[in-house]
């Protein structure tokens, strides 16, 4: 079997059976676009204009666009089509670790689309942009009750992009103070691949913490990491393996009393929004994944929003844009002044998921929200409960958070990986959760499946799971490592893909294929 | 509450069937100190006709720009969105999937990100695209990290007709590093980065258009940075534009990054947005960002992965080419949707009525008194000079309810020399009568 970095499967094992004929009355197979579009169709109605008098400098185009186009029924049909082989929150549960798949409210869709927000350009007058400029505002209000913070900054784009200016924000204050020599930043084995990736960007070495037999981190452990030489500390709370940090206060003092700052990564918040405010933690800065915890759309993978909260001691820090009160009205101050640590994107973020999460804030109010993460810390314990005499927890004897781990040991030599559990849940109907991460446990499984499932779903799932589990364990291993056979595709040939990298579609492909 | 699927008496038999006796006993890891003690000043929930009141309040304190004669652009551009676009982009299956991660059930993005890489390469005259990423201007800072991996050097210069706020962008990535050098506003389209590339440049950022409008020469561009073995990073904040200009590829860009919000997404006051990063095949392992490629499965059938994460952070954590973890995948289908429906032939007339739309307004400019344009090439955008600071004109206009364009001051407060200045721009939605309105107000602030 190949495996990549991770020590994942990447090859399938064997081929399995051809989906059923009766999926293709309903999932039929699309071409592509550059198959059946055409140079001449277009599903956009212009007029065919010649400019006399152009004024393009000789640089007027010469290389064909190459560019097929769709009539409507044509692109209707064709992106119709692709969506029906995609899973998604909305057709069934999406128990993604980490990733907190939620429902998306439709009432978030539609406050987007009022053209006073959506058709609003970010150039326009500020006396043009007041409303705007109050989503700003209010949701800042909203983010900073939640977590007992200073301050927000609003600007970036995603978690990662709030990570950036997280630590970018705690370089500026360390330089600010002298202290421009300290060059490691503490990360525990447990975060996210951002988190390392995150501190080297900015030149910090990345020094590991271990976790406890627990799953969580000692205080004493950071203690012994502390030197004159540390900047910061990257934690994630509740951590990675669903674990609230029970030391997190004292770990926060102790960073702080080294003269380091405390980076939280938000992307957990969902257990803990409206029950638990980061601030009261000791924390400087923590992201905000709106597209989590505040029910943003994922989109197939983005656009997000990374709003970051800051401390009293790293506002000052914070970038451009922020928007202020001044007199009657609000302000945006576009230009940094001598210790903002600049600007981290063109405009003013990310506006239309604003938006949806003030909407989505709005619906539910404070105790609506302390509720919903009740319920997701509820339903991960349930789950739990459901499974814990099949599945591995490896941190066993505590109740967990807004999500669940086990590892692959309840599988061990039934020749069922992690990977191949997770290809047969998808036959079950079930997109499979978090996979091999966090890194802390062999052959991770990682289960959160958020306030959105009712308990007749939760029920279901744990049927499902527990019949997978018995099954593997019985020695029926094919019907793992042959999963799936219900979906669009077999399994994927990742290795080919990367060994043969083909990125775009080209024409001489077309007999071949 | 109308999110939340328990009844108490679900909760309460799902608390037994754990063994806890509350959802308290759940949390009790977290101290007690902090626990539930505070009490937000926020409001509690509300039914949904009461938020959609408070959420229209607030959009009816914009000024949208379908509400009157509208010249902003300066990085974002007011164009026509077909209504099938907005309404794909809603469907369930696209709108609510995560990042494909497991590809037999992810098949329709994944595809969708194959359509999309292509059309981009295509589109700029580059051999790989990438999945997409967070705007243009994050793109552009990446594009210049990724140059410096490339070439192992550190110089990098920027064109003074870059967009102000990528370069501040750009200078926020690089804050700590050596090497950067910002070249001053040039609006009257003058270039003089040639003469700052050296042995130990790493590249060139051109913006084309550029900033105030003006086509750069590429071709020559090209041929000093590779004298000196240097890569030309091309930026395209119009995307439309290369509908009727040569790409950036054809005329000898290594790296070219665009800001994609001009096909298939609305202003929305700057954001969500889509970049777009493109470069020689060559390059591919530097890139940054999610990478779609094409293989097959078990049985042979034709699929799509994510590719060649091995650069990624979830892989290679402090050794990755990026933090990133996200692209802009719905903006993304949003522009390749728009982008399939436009196709060869619609996106040629698009851009050609653009520019004669421009050229109709450079040319109603030109003869207002007192007003001197100062390109003599631009796509669909332009730079004025007028007689008195421009910030006031352009709040005066809006006050009548013209909004004319982006004073440049406001970009490049303290920049001698541009406080007269006003970008504007024209699309397709422009009208004569639009103009005529531009014009005739100016007269009369200028009389």
């Amino acid at each position: 079997m190949t495996m990549n970095a991770t020590g994942r499967p990447t090859a399938p094992t064997s081929a399995p059976a051809p989906s059923s004929p009766a999926d293709a009355a309903l999932l039929p197979a699309e071409a592509l676009l550059f198959e059946i579009g055409d140079r001449d169709h277009s599903g956009v109605d212009l007029p065919d204009l010649e400019v006399g008098d152009e004024r393009l400098a000789g640089l007027r185009r010469k290389t064909p666009l190459d560019l097929p186009g769709l009539t409507e029924p044509e692109a209707m049909r064709h992106y119709v089509r692709l969506s029906r082989r995609n899973y998604s929150i909305d057709s069934g549960m999406y128990p993604l670790g980490s990733c907190t798949m939620k429902h998306n409210p439709r009432l978030n869709e539609k406050m987007a689309r009022l053209p006073g927000f959506a058709d609003v350009h970010p150039l326009q007058p500020v006396a043009t942009v007041q409303g705007a400029l109050g989503v700003i505002e209010e949701l800042a209000h909203w983010l900073m009750e939640l977590t007992n913070t200073s301050a927000v900054a609003m600007s970036p784009k995603a978690g990662a992009h709030g990570e950036l200016c997280g630590m970018m924000a705690i370089r500026a204050a360390h330089a600010a103070n002298g202290q421009s020599h300290r060059d490691v930043v503490l990360v525990p084995e447990s975060a996210h691949g951002t988190n390392p990736a995150t501190a080297a960007f900015l030149g910090y070495k990345v020094r590991s913490i271990d976790a406890n037999a627990n799953g969580t981190v000692d205080v004493a452990a950071v203690k012994a990491a502390i030197d004159d030489n540390v900047a910061a500390i990257m934690l994630t709370n509740p951590n990675t393996c669903g674990l609230f940090e029970p030391e997190i206060i004292e770990i926060a003092e102790a960073i702080h009393e080294a003269g380091a700052y405390f980076y939280c990564d938000g992307a957990n918040f969902n257990a803990i929004m409206g029950v638990v405010r980061p601030g009261d933690l000791g924390i400087d800065a923590m992201h905000i994944n709106l597209h989590k915890t505040f029910s943003t759309p994922h989109g197939g993978g983005g656009p997000g929003a990374g709003p970051v909260v800051l401390s009293q001691a790293l506002a000052p820090f914070a970038p451009v844009p922020f928007v202020r009160r001044s007199g009657d009205g609000l302000e945006l101050v576009e230009h940094p002044d001598a210790t903002s640590l600049g600007r981290l994107t063109a405009f003013h973020g990310q506006m239309g998921m604003y938006v949806r999460a003030l909407t989505y804030m709005l619906s539910h109010g404070k105790d609506g929200l302390a509720q919903a993460a009740r319920d997701a810390v509820l339903n991960a314990n349930y789950i739990k409960a459901g499974l814990d005499d099949l599945f591995t927890a490896p941190f066993d004897g505590q109740p967990v958070m807004h999500e669940v781990l086990f590892d692959d040991s309840f599988l061990k030599g039934t020749g069922v990986s992690t990977l191949d559990f997770a290809k047969a849940m998808i036959d079950e109907g079930f997109h499979p959760m978090t996979m091999y991460f966090p890194l802390v446990v062999h052959g991770a499984m990682l289960i959160e499946p958020t306030e959105s499932e009712s308990r007749q779903t939760l029920d279901a799932f744990i049927a499902t799971m527990r019949e997978l589990a018995e099954d593997a364990v019985a020695g029926n291993a094919e019907r793992f490592t042959a999963a799936p056979i219900r979906a669009p595709l077999a399994r994927l040939d990742e290795t080919r893909a990367a060994r043969q990298p083909r990125l775009i579609w080209r024409h001489e492909k077309t007999e071949a294929s | 509450m109308r999110y939340l699927p328990h009844s108490p008496a679900d909760r309460a038999e799902m608390l037994a069937a754990i063994g806890v006796g509350s959802v308290d006993e759940l949390f009790s890891a977290v101290p007690a100190s902090v626990l539930s003690t505070f009490s937000p000043d926020l409001p509690d929930h509300q039914p949904e006709f009461a938020v959609e009141a408070h959420m229209r309040a607030l959009a009816g304190r914009n000024h949208a720009a379908g509400d009157g004669p509208f010249f902003v652009g300066a990085g974002a551009y007011r164009h026509h969105v077909p209504a099938t676009v907005d309404h794909l982009i809603q469907r369930s299956e696209w709108l609510t999937a995560y990042t494909p991660y497991q590809p037999e059930v992810s098949q329709g993005t994944l595809q969708m990100l194959f359509e999309f890489q292509t059309q981009v390469a295509h589109l700029t005259g580059m051999e790989v695209a990438n999945a997409s990423m967070y705007d243009g201007s994050t793109a552009t800072a990446e594009a210049v990290l990724m140059a410096r991996r490339i070439t192992r050097r550190d110089k990098v210069v920027l064109s003074g007709g870059l967009h102000p706020q990528y370069r501040d962008t750009v200078v926020t990535y690089l804050s700590g590093e050596e090497g950067l050098t910002c070249l001053s506003p040039s609006p009257e389209g003058q270039g003089d980065i040639v003469d700052h590339i050296d042995e130990g440049t790493a590249a060139i950022v051109v913006q084309t258009p550029d900033f105030y409008g003006h086509l750069r020469d590429v071709p020559a561009l090209a041929r000093a940075a590779h004298e000196k073995g240097a890569l030309l990073i091309v930026v395209v904040t119009e995307i439309v534009s290369l509908g009727l200009i040569e790409a950036p590829g054809a005329l000898g860009a290594d790296i070219v990054v665009a800001e994609g919000q001009s096909i298939g997404n609305p202003l929305t006051f700057g954001g969500p947005y889509v970049g777009l990063l493109a470069c020689r095949e060559k390059f591919v392992r530097q890139m940054p960002g999610r990478l779609c490629g094409e293989t097959v499965d078990a049985q042979g059938r034709r699929g799509f992965v994510l590719t060649l994460s091995t650069r990624e952070q979830h892989i290679r954590r402090e050794k990755a080419t990026s933090n990133i973890c996200t692209n802009s995948g719905l903006c993304a289908l949003a522009f390749s949707i728009h982008l399939s429906l436009l196709g060869e032939t619609g996106l040629t007339r698009l851009a050609r009525l653009n520019h004669a739309r421009a050229c109709a307004l450079a040319d109603a400019l030109a003869a207002v008194p007192g007003v001197e344009v100062l390109n003599e090439s631009f796509f669909n955008e332009m730079t004025i000079r007028l007689p008195r600071a421009a910030a006031q004109i352009v709040d005066a206009l809006a006050a009548r309810g013209i909004l004319a364009g982006v004073p440049v001051s406001r970009l490049q407060p303290g920049e001698p020399d541009v406080d007269r200045l006003i970008v504007l721009a024209a699309t397709e939605l422009t009208t004569d009568a639009d103009i005529a309105a531009l014009v005739e107000a100016l007269k009369g602030e200028l009389a």
